[in-house]
């Protein structure tokens, strides 16, 4: 360990003395919020009504697959699809199944994406939702599932489909079946595409492995929010193989967008604004050649 | 002469005891045949019995066993007139992923397998089987390619993973994985890919969005490897034999969860054992397979594709 991680570690310990370190993850109910960025102390309710974004320093707080749909979305335009989807414990994992229903109840969720239809300014599309507080928002069969069907319904109702990702990765306890999730989607995803649809993925904190390395990625637009750490392998894996200190910014967006893969990154303040008019240059049509 | 696996012991001690046994017979000039005989008969049953019931632990070690035929073994024993072609006309030739043409039964063919080495120095040169994604992107322009003359792809599946590196996450490892999946999804032409070491996770997955996937009887595929999923489980990377039970990574277990179509299976004790009859058994199922997916319209072929993708997973409605 080098001389100054030890000194990160006990200044991780300071800046947990005031406020728990979970507090600040799960951000409940509290009267004040310390920005783990600036370190600077709001009033919750100030922090909420700015999309949960630090009023000093645009630090992009985690939201709840709920919150974004709320922020994002027509108000009360939403619909949701496939709630009543339950995950199976196909490997047998100890504990798995109580896992996952702590989770539900925690979240409000059936699995770690919400999927559904609403309208954005108007214009009608299918989303999807990805929340991290539910194991991770790592992708099992129903993760998958719902997704597909969300892609699904987007070509059958002739929509632009939209996925904030946030995730782990594959959920490691349904194996292969999880992994065979991307396979999934994508095949969903290239059926949109040839019907000439829109497809973009929005990347939010934090964007990995499986997820990264599937729908993520192969946006017809590419975004992601501002610090999101996006990546396929971990930093700390990498490390090991590499036995190279990794630069400081490495996968984070915005040394996405310096690699070009990204189109753009969008703060969540602009986000509604700037998609909607996306959305709003892709449904309009282009010229139609004979 | 082949490196042995712990396994195997029991095997080999009784074949040592059987070749003492022979040598001392005719030092001492006396007629043992009829011990010997009965020893090589329970060497048999033993060798049988042993190969027919290999826990998970044992495929694992099987399917990394260095002397493991590879993609190239394959090529040049079950296709005429194979070529080369390099290069992602971006960046490099990823050497940990081969690919060309060729003909099969007198079709022409498209095939693309990841590649290890058999030496150090040619594993340095292949990165162990482990690609960046210009291998990936190398891969994608060879199915394009394949699409546009309408040649069938077989994929050749054996890694233990995209190479988690500093300068694979600056070119978009993600990505390339991400684009070979989107597009092998929407290609017009066959895609048969075959598990032929190991399979591991997203680098495996990006050979294997197929019409048909077969595993040889001896590899696994999964989401992580033994070791990693024993440090993540039980914090310690020696419980991997385990792992190996509990994730379900062999070829029984994905037929099983209806992963896969079929397994091919390995001569006694492994495809190394014998690689030429090995490759003959996989012909056999390549041809049968071709003969179907020959016989499909472009509509079929993607729709079963999609059906196949879309019927795997397990949860309650």
């Amino acid at each position: 360990m080098a001389i100054r991680d030890l000194f990160s570690i006990n200044r991780k310990k300071n800046a947990g003395s005031i406020i728990k370190k979970s507090d600040e993850k799960h951000f409940p109910e509290g009267i004040v919020t310390k920005c783990p960025k600036c370190k600077t102390i709001h009033v919750t309710k100030e922090v909420e009504k700015n999309l949960k974004v630090c009023p000093k320093c645009v630090y992009h707080f985690n939201m709840t697959a709920h919150e974004r749909i709320n922020c994002f979305l027509d108000k009360d335009s939403f619909t949701s699809m496939d709630d009543h989807l339950q995950t199976m414990n196909p490997l047998n994992f100890p504990a798995y199944i109580e896992k996952v229903n702590s989770d539900m109840e925690k979240t409000g969720l059936n699995e770690a994406v919400l999927t559904g239809v609403g309208t954005l300014k108007g214009n009608p599309i299918a989303i999807a939702v990805m929340d991290s507080h539910f194991r991770m928002g790592s992708m099992g069969s129903v993760v998958g599932e719902k997704i597909t069907r969300a892609v699904e319904k987007a070509t059958e109702l002739r929509i632009p489909f939209i996925i904030f990702t946030a995730s782990g990765g594959a959920r490691m306890q349904e194996g292969v079946l999880s992994l065979m999730q991307m396979a999934k989607t994508s095949v969903a995803l290239k059926r949109h595409s040839e019907a000439g649809l829109l497809y973009i993925s929005i990347m939010t904190h934090p964007t990995t492995g499986g997820v990264s390395a599937s729908f993520a990625s192969i946006g017809d637009l590419n975004i992601a929010e501002p610090q999101s750490l996006i990546g396929f392998a971990g930093r700390r894996v990498i490390e090991q193989t590499v036995r190279e200190k990794l630069p400081e910014d490495f996968q984070t967006a915005e040394f996405l967008l310096d690699h070009g893969q990204l189109d753009a990154i969008i703060s969540r303040l602009d986000m509604r604004d700037k998609i909607a008019t996306i959305v709003k240059l892709h449904v309009q049509g282009g010229v139609s050649h004979v | 002469m082949s490196k042995l696996m712990a396994f195997e012991e029991p095997v080999v001690k009784l074949r040592e005891k059987i070749d003492e046994l022979k040598t001392i017979a005719v030092e001492a000039d006396v007629d043992m045949s009829g011990e010997i005989e009965k020893l090589e008969t329970r060497l048999t049953q033993l060798e049988q019995s042993l190969y027919a019931n290999m826990e998970p632990w044992n495929r694992v070690q099987v399917a990394r066993h260095p002397q493991r035929p590879t993609t190239l073994d394959y090529i040049e024993r079950i296709f005429d007139d194979f070529i080369e072609l390099h290069g992602d006309r971006s960046f490099k030739d990823d050497e940990a992923i081969v690919g060309g043409i060729a003909s099969f039964n007198g079709q022409p063919i498209t095939i693309i397998g990841h590649q290890r080495g058999k030496t150090t120095k040619e594993n340095i040169r292949r990165n162990f089987g482990m690609p960046h994604p210009e291998g990936y992107r190398k891969a994608l322009r060879l199915m394009q390619q394949a699409e546009k003359f309408k040649r069938p792809i077989i994929c050749f599946i054996d890694t233990k993973g995209a190479y988690p590196g500093k300068a694979a996450e600056e070119r978009g490892q993600s990505e390339a994985i991400a684009r070979n999946l989107f597009e092998m999804a929407g290609f017009k032409v066959p895609i048969i890919s075959i598990v032929i070491g190991e399979g591991g996770s997203g680098g495996a997955l990006a050979l294997g969005v197929a019409n048909k996937i077969f595993m040889l009887e001896n590899s696994t595929y999964s989401v992580i490897s033994p070791e990693g999923a024993a440090s993540i489980l039980w914090k310690d990377a020696s419980y991997a034999k385990q792992a190996a039970e509990a994730m379900k990574i062999t070829a029984p277990d994905l037929k099983q969860l209806g992963v896969i179509d079929g397994i091919i299976p390995e001569v006694a004790g492994g495809a190394h054992k014998n690689v030429d009859q090995q490759a003959s058994t996989m012909k056999e199922y390549i041809v049968d397979t071709l003969v179907h997916l020959n016989s499909l319209s472009v509509e079929q072929l993607i729709d079963e594709r999609y059906a196949k993708y879309k019927n795997i997973g397990q949860f309650i409605e």
